[in-house]
């Protein structure tokens, strides 16, 4: 059974649609990439997964339960993280006070404790009582993902975390991310750098204008299949 | 998703529309009303026409105050401070230096407007709901410097004796034209103005708001940033819009003491009186609609009439009202009306029509 | 000269118990944005939830008010549950008006139970014992303290928002409302705690208002505008400095009265608007607004 799946899943800003019936599964312990040109709909699917935007129940499933329609606080309890777009740190809060609030609203056992993440991490670890404003890109990056990370989530949602960093900083950060995936926690990246998302995951969707283009093994994908899935022409 | 929307079948071409059908009845309507209203004093009685008074005095005041808050998001809790200066003004200039009260009223708008300037320098500075308790301290210093001036009274007050009040002009002409005695004569003058500052006050808001700077204060209102995004001076047109509001709210302060005859600085700067029940018009009304606060005015002047003797427990009820008409039909009850019946009498904004080419 | 000093220690005494009215309305405004036009009211109304408790259990104000901490606690918390939270995030109208609303009926309300008559709060001995500091200079014991509890409280709010959980949640909470949902946030919540605890500094402010001066229904509003001078005057987003705030309005105030005791308010005020023309921001500005 799927860990987390979204099921005919639609989306709406006021009257603009910006999702059609979306149907993705991820299975433990499983690596998905959402591939896609901008505006195909791919943070939408992530903020409607972790409750930013809410729907039907039944369009989003979770270890058996439906979720849509719940609010984003308890879809985190449950064990869904989302490290959001353009980082997001509070600015108010320390580096380490970031991480720490990515627990508060649960903390299980798991194998990423604060001292995990520093290790995994080190940049942070010299920075953590630091305003988090004063962290470079890949830094605030980081204590994104470690913020997300220190719930122990079950899945691990992770949009465009490659964007406006360098490209020795994104391959350190994926390379996070397979220590991530090793570790035993499902994860879903939403990213436009197609390189790096077949990389690191096992499986990829393709998304374009709303609707679900293209699905597979990286391997399997020809690199027509996936020009015209991602662009449609 | 353009596609989709347009008329599928014909040649035609879009226009911008600020009128409808019934718009048009309704300014023929209003023009009848006006009329009528004018013609009021010749067969009502003194009662009557004190409390239409009343009424069109609040109405205009809940006008002013909506131009402000509903209009340009200015939500000011002190205009009190200009209600109370006008009369204080009213008071000085026809106690002090004889002015006749008529023209008293009108200099009493402009001195306003004078006043409106540095304090809008200062309260200018706070921005949003700290712009509201900013207004209610300048109200409150209006209110406590006033109390100083001996000559006016002090913290007591003073009153405004029958000489002044009977000294109006053309009150000679009314008396023998309308064939009423001198306190009759005062009262429907004072109706006149008071519907001559209602009428007008309603038609400047809306004019103001059919302009071309009308649609800049809706932008402002919606979105500061964007508003300057496209080459609006928000502080001009917002600075512009405080103290038209102060000189008519000014104005209005002079006629209602000037048919109060009596002023003292906690009544004339009360908050209760001439901005909370102003608000409560508004927002019961319908905020940011020309139409609103006329129908709130008219459930005011009801409630105000058969349940003011409760005292304590009528306020309660104007308060727990407000609250439940601003969380659950936030746009009032003229709102409520104008989108369940799609009515639009006093229309200002623009809509884009499909005109089928002839 | 004595004169002098001595209206200058008054008013940094009496900018004690302004930097409590004060302290509850930023602590409010700094989580959720919110400015509570009824805050002078609400403070009125604990002053009467003391009264009665202490005329209830016949024991005095300050047992009655640690009395009354729990139950403002959970007043605070309902209000801000089932009515202040529908206002929020719908623009600056809705609560700036249901607060407007909320004044207007807890000061007729308390008319309505309790008169128009003034009332005070009985302490004892303690209401007028003094320290002599010199000897022609000296201090009332009640004042004294209100500017004590002025610190304490401000130590403790301190102390939440910087070293626990919870602050971190509302710093987060005030900083970026839909990512503090992605943190397990449940923010209705912790907004309904945050004015729980403002309704506890009012309660602590409500104590000293009554037992320092006659109240009744009606004074609230005004308690209101000294609360939001001390907050604007001492910067947004730092409750040391409204600490400041409360002190520069209540000395202003205090040497207001000692050239005319017609002055006393008119002077406050006028300094506040002073302070805003030169400094906009305040005098120890932190919070960006």
């Amino acid at each position: 059974m799927a860990l987390l799946e979204t099921r005919g899943l639609t989306a709406f800003y006021g009257d603009f649609q910006a999702l059609y019936g979306i149907d993705t599964a991820l299975q433990p312990g499983e690596t998905v990439a959402i591939i896609g040109a901008n505006g195909a709909g791919k943070s939408t699917y992530l903020k409607s997964i972790v409750g930013l935007i809410r729907g039907p129940a039944e369009s989003v499933w979770f270890d058996g339960q439906p979720i849509g329609a719940r609010p984003a606080a308890d879809v985190m309890k449950r064990g869904i993280a989302l490290v959001p777009e353009g980082r997001r740190l509070f600015p108010s809060l320390t580096v380490e006070e970031n991480l720490l609030i990515g627990r508060y609203g649960r903390s299980a056992p798991g194998p990423w404790p604060l001292d995990k993440i520093y290790a995994l991490f080190p940049a942070l670890k010299a920075r953590r009582h630091s305003a988090s404003t004063t962290l470079s890109g890949g830094e605030q990056q980081m204590a994104a993902i470690g913020r997300a990370l220190v719930s122990n989530p079950r899945v691990l949602l992770c949009d465009e975390i490659s964007l406006g960093l360098a490209p020795i900083v994104i391959r350190d950060l994926y390379n996070a991310l397979l220590q991530i995936k090793a570790a035993g926690t499902s994860v879903v990246v939403v990213e436009q750098d197609i390189v790096q998302a077949f990389r690191v995951s096992d499986r990829i969707y393709c998304f374009q204008e709303g609707r679900c283009s293209l699905s597979g093994r990286p391997a399997e994908l020809s690199r027509e299949q996936i020009h015209l899935a991602y662009f449609g022409t | 998703m353009a596609e989709q929307n347009k008329p599928l079948a014909g040649a035609g071409h879009y226009r911008i529309e600020t009128g409808t059908p019934v718009s048009l009845m309704a300014a023929v309507g209003t023009l009848i009303v006006v009329a009528l209203l004018a013609a009021l004093p010749l067969f009502a009685g003194r009662d009557l026409l004190e409390n239409m008074i009343f009424v069109l005095y609040m109405l205009a005041l809940a006008q002013c105050w909506n131009l402000l808050a509903g209009y340009t998001g200015l939500v000011s809790v002190g205009q009190q401070a200009f209600v109370g200066l006008g009369g204080y003004i009213l008071f000085a200039l026809t106690l002090i230096a004889g002015i006749d009260p008529l023209v008293a009223i009108i200099l009493a708008g402009a001195i306003s407007a004078l006043f409106a300037l540095p304090t809008a320098l200062i309260v200018f500075r706070l921005r949003g709901a700290y712009f509201a308790i900013g207004t209610w301290v300048v109200a409150e210093v209006y209110r406590l410097s006033f109390a100083q001036f001996r000559q006016l009274g002090g913290g007591t007050g003073t009153s405004l004796g029958p000489d002044i009040t009977n000294a109006v002009f053309a009150i000679d002409r009314v008396k023998s034209l309308l064939d009423v005695r001198t306190p009759a004569a005062r009262d429907i003058i004072s109706y006149w103005a008071a519907l001559a500052l209602a009428v007008g006050t309603t038609l400047l808001v809306y004019l103001i708001l059919r302009s071309r700077r009308g649609l800049a204060l809706g932008a402002i209102r919606d979105s500061e940033e964007a508003a300057a995004s496209v080459g609006i001076d928000n502080a001009r047109v917002k600075l512009a819009v405080y103290v038209i509001a102060a000189a008519v709210t000014g104005m209005i302060g002079a006629l209602i003491y000037l048919q109060k005859a009596r002023i003292s600085p906690d009544a004339a700067f009360s908050v209760l009186d001439w901005t909370a029940y102003v608000i409560f018009i508004v927002v019961i009304g319908g905020i940011g609609t020309i139409e609103g606060p006329i129908l709130g005015t008219l459930i005011f002047y009801l409630m105000q009439n058969y349940l003011a003797s409760y005292g304590a427990v009528y306020l309660i009820l104007l308060g727990v009202l407000a609250i439940l008409v601003m969380l659950f039909a936030p746009k009032g009850l003229w709102g409520y009306l104008s989108q369940s019946y799609g009515l639009e009498l006093l229309p200002i904004r623009r809509r884009l029509v499909w005109k089928k080419d002839q | 000269m004595i004169l002098w000093t001595n209206a200058l220690i008054e008013g940094v005494l009496l900018g004690g118990l302004y930097a409590l009215f004060a302290a509850g309305l930023s602590l409010i405004f700094g989580i959720m944005r919110l400015v509570n036009l009824a805050h002078g009211d609400l403070i009125i109304l604990a002053a009467f939830v003391v009264l009665s408790v202490a005329a209830w259990l016949h024991i005095d104000p300050f047992a009655a008010t640690l009395a009354a901490l729990p139950i403002m606690f959970l007043a605070g918390f309902a209000l801000q549950y089932c009515l202040l939270n529908r206002a929020l995030g719908r623009g600056l109208l809705p609560p700036l008006l249901v607060t407007f609303g909320l004044s207007i009926i807890i000061e007729n309300g308390l008319l309505e139970l309790y008169s128009a008559d003034s009332r005070r709060l009985h302490g004892g001995s303690i209401e007028t014992s003094s320290i002599a500091l010199g000897h022609a200079v000296s201090v009332g014991v009640v004042p004294l303290l209100t500017l004590a509890s002025a610190i304490v409280v401000i130590l403790v709010l301190n102390f939440i928002f910087y070293r626990t959980a919870l602050g971190r949640a509302f710093r987060a909470t005030a900083d970026d409302l839909e990512i503090s949902q992605l943190m397990g946030i449940d923010h209705p919540r912790i907004f309904s705690v945050a004015t729980g605890l403002a309704f506890v500094v009012v309660t602590i402010a409500a104590l000293y208002l009554g037992m320092r001066a006659n109240f009744d229904p009606t004074i609230g509003p005004e308690r209101l505008l000294y609360a939001f001078e001390a907050v604007i005057v001492g910067g947004l987003g730092s409750f040391w400095g409204t600490l400041a705030g409360g002190i520069i309005i209540g000395v202003a105030q205090t040497v207001g009265a000692q050239i005319n005791p017609e002055w006393q308010i008119l002077a406050g005020h006028v300094a506040f608007l002073t302070i805003l023309v030169f400094r906009p921001r305040g005098l120890f500005p932190r919070a960006v607004d």
